[in-house]
């Protein structure tokens, strides 16, 4: 792997740096979505793309998200790498039956003759005044169902490494970028680089409370730990970077090591990501823990609209330190 | 120019040997279907099968005309699709009796059945599930420029789900080189189609602009004709078709389906069998047209059977697979 040098991009440019590598790279990786081509999406994130590759490979479509996703899991079977590209995360739903049902199950039904090498791209995150249909974290749902990827970058760096990565896997992949990361910059090698999926990442040393965090929360959590600091406290914060392959050794060895918990995730957290990873955690450090494992996640609301109702079902840093504080005794 | 061998009987020497063919193809997915409803109150059989008894015709017309790499998605009542296609009855009984030998290693089981080497995509369970997998397998073979046609069978019971017609409007915008099969055997399950289903069928492909036809689909060098015309119209560029193939399924839903004086009459039954069967269809005007004759129909069928009964026996003395089999092929 490269050094990670100096050079700085935005999450956006690290994505589609990742997807105009990939399509350099391989004649069978398409891309198909909504307003992809020459509008770039809504986000801008896959602008200039079409200039370079055509509209033969980058492919507007209908607004038919279960349709072209289908036709997606079709052209994976049949030797293309779709990319398929999903606006906002809440549009999901319209796709489950192609993914849950099919893309995720084609492999082994066919008793591993059928491979559907395909990445579905979305986005997840609240905080954009978009009201409950253009706000949710479904990563959840994705990370239920047997044969699919998850993936959930949350850093410029990651999203590139881990997006090629999840271009070349030979599975369905869903790829979750929290939208109000895109304009987040770091520094991002130029050079090609992949991240294995499945292994996590630890943002941030400490010793006396592990924080796990996903996605958007990893900035949330990473904030917290310097409010922590302030206190005396030693904050660890992990980035499992994939729900499924999740690494769960990594977890565990920091629950045991700092013998406290918390998990944060902009999902749900009624049988949500914190849910599960609280879960691993608790069956794997059970006798290393000081307390129970805390999960922060969103409330269990529809996202509302009204700024101040919105900003009230996220975790952010406040409510994830006043955990920690709680979790290391210092109420 | 060369003159193409005729027949005795006037007719190409080559057409005669298609026509023999989709005669004895279509025997083959009657015979293989008795012995599955065999299976089935024997007891041998886990859980159920849906028959494609009756419908025979639309299977092999279609395939007949497809290339052996072409592509097909069938359905839960598919064991006739995989069959016309060139799946072979050995590794079909095998898979329904959850064997290792099966095409899926028996992972899929009766409505799953999927076979890279002859095309077939895979059997779907969700009804209209393989329309986005036919219609992507077309737009890869026009992206990657293989010539390739994708050929899409469901039921009229298809017909409600809105991906269908999500993914026709796709297929028409973009001329890809996809069939539409709707296999109209009047039955949703339980539920004659005419409760289900407004306004004219041909008429909603004809909305995007889609060539569509209707065909009888009891008469397999119709379906033939038709299909003939539509895979080289895709093969060339010309776009997708639909074909509404009107047919008739001779059994219930599924297997266990026995009484179902509820929803049809054993008359109207009786009726499709003794006027409308596919299969005497063509041995009449075979026999008519001095192409074939009882004594030949008798040799098939026998040929036919032993086929089968073998086929059976291979599968029954298959072993289960391993238990560690359970968690392979989750993924690639």
């Amino acid at each position: 792997m490269p050094e990670i040098g100096q050079r700085e991009i935005t999450f956006a440019e690290a994505v589609r740096e990742a997807l105009a590598e990939e399509m350099r790279r391989d004649s069978r990786v398409y891309i198909l979505g909504e307003d992809v081509a020459e509008a770039g999406t809504p986000f801008k994130v896959l602008s200039g793309l079409v200039e370079e590759f055509g509209s033969e490979r980058v492919v507007d479509t209908p607004i038919s998200e279960a349709g072209f996703t289908g036709v997606a899991v079709g052209a994976a079977m049949t030797g293309m790498r779709p990319v398929v590209d999903i606006m906002f995360g809440d549009f999901v739903t319209l796709t489950m039956d192609q993914m849950a049902n099919q893309a995720a199950k084609v492999h082994y039904m066919s008793g591993g003759k059928w491979k559907v090498p395909m990445v579905m791209r979305t986005t997840l995150g609240a905080a954009r005044r978009s009201a409950a249909q253009h706000s949710q974290s479904l990563h959840a749902w994705f990370s239920h169902v047997p044969g699919l990827k998850v993936v959930l970058p949350s850093t410029p760096y990651d999203a590139k490494g881990l997006l090629k990565t999840a271009i070349r896997d030979e599975n369905p992949v869903i790829f979750f970028e929290d939208k109000m990361m895109y304009k987040m910059k770091g520094p991002v090698p130029a050079e090609d680089y992949t991240i294995p999926l499945g292994v996590a990442d630890v943002k941030r040393e400490g010793r006396d409370v592990t924080i796990v965090a996903t996605s958007s929360m990893v900035q949330v959590a990473l904030e917290a730990a310097k409010m922590l600091d302030e206190i005396g406290i030693s904050a660890e914060v992990i980035d499992p970077r994939t729900t499924w392959p999740l690494d769960e050794q990594t977890l565990i060895e920091s629950a045991k090591k700092t013998s406290r918990a918390i998990v944060v995730d902009e999902g749900y957290a009624r049988y949500g990501v914190t849910a599960e990873i609280a879960a691993v955690i608790a069956e794997g450090a059970f006798y290393n823990l000081d307390g129970p494992v805390r999960r922060i996640g969103a409330m269990h609301v529809p996202i509302p609209f009204s700024p101040p109702l919105e900003d009230a079902t996220v975790p952010n840093e406040n409510s994830v330190f006043e955990v920690a504080r709680e979790l290391c005794g210092r109420a | 120019m060369t003159t193409a061998a005729k027949h005795p009987a006037g007719h190409p020497e080559a057409a005669v040997e298609l026509w023999l063919r989709m005669y004895r193809k279509m025997l083959a997915i009657r015979l293989f279907e008795e012995q599955v409803s065999e299976l089935y109150k024997r007891a041998l059989m886990p859980g159920l099968a849906h028959l494609y008894t009756g419908e025979e015709a639309v299977a092999v017309g279609m395939c007949e005309a497809l290339r052996a790499d072409d592509y097909i998605t069938s359905t839960h009542r598919g064991h006739g699709h995989c069959l016309a296609k060139g799946a072979s009855p050995d590794q079909m009984f095998a898979e329904l009796l959850g064997k290792e030998a099966g095409y899926c290693k028996g992972k899929g089981g009766s409505m799953h059945i999927a076979d890279p080497a002859t095309g077939n995509l895979g059997a779907n369970a969700i009804v209209a599930g393989s329309a986005g997998i036919a219609t992507g397998a077309a737009f890869s073979a026009q992206r990657l420029r293989t010539g390739l046609v994708s050929v899409c069978f469901f039921g009229e019971g298809a017909l409600g789900q809105g991906v269908l017609y999500e993914v026709m409007n796709l297929a028409q915008l973009w001329k890809l080189p996809v069939i539409y099969v709707c296999e109209n055997n009047l039955y949703t399950e339980y539920t004659h189609f005419s409760e289900t289903t407004a306004g004219d069928i041909e008429a909603r492909a004809a909305a995007f602009g889609i060539h569509a036809a209707g065909v009888d689909g009891q008469d397999v060098r119709a379906v033939h004709a038709a299909a003939t015309r539509v895979v080289s119209r895709a093969r060339e560029g010309g776009g997708p078709a639909f074909l509404v193939c009107n047919t008739y399924r001779y059994g219930g839903h599924h297997v266990g389906d026995i009484n179902r004086e509820y929803y049809r009459s054993k008359q109207e039954e009786q009726c499709w069998m003794s006027e409308r069967d596919p299969i005497n269809i063509l041995a009449t005007w075979l026999i008519e047209q001095g192409l074939a004759d009882e004594e030949s129909f008798g040799r098939i069928r026998a040929e036919i059977e032993s086929e089968m009964n073998h086929a059976v026996e291979f599968a029954i003395a298959a072993p289960y697979p391993k238990a560690d089999e359970v968690s392979q092929d989750v993924y690639a």
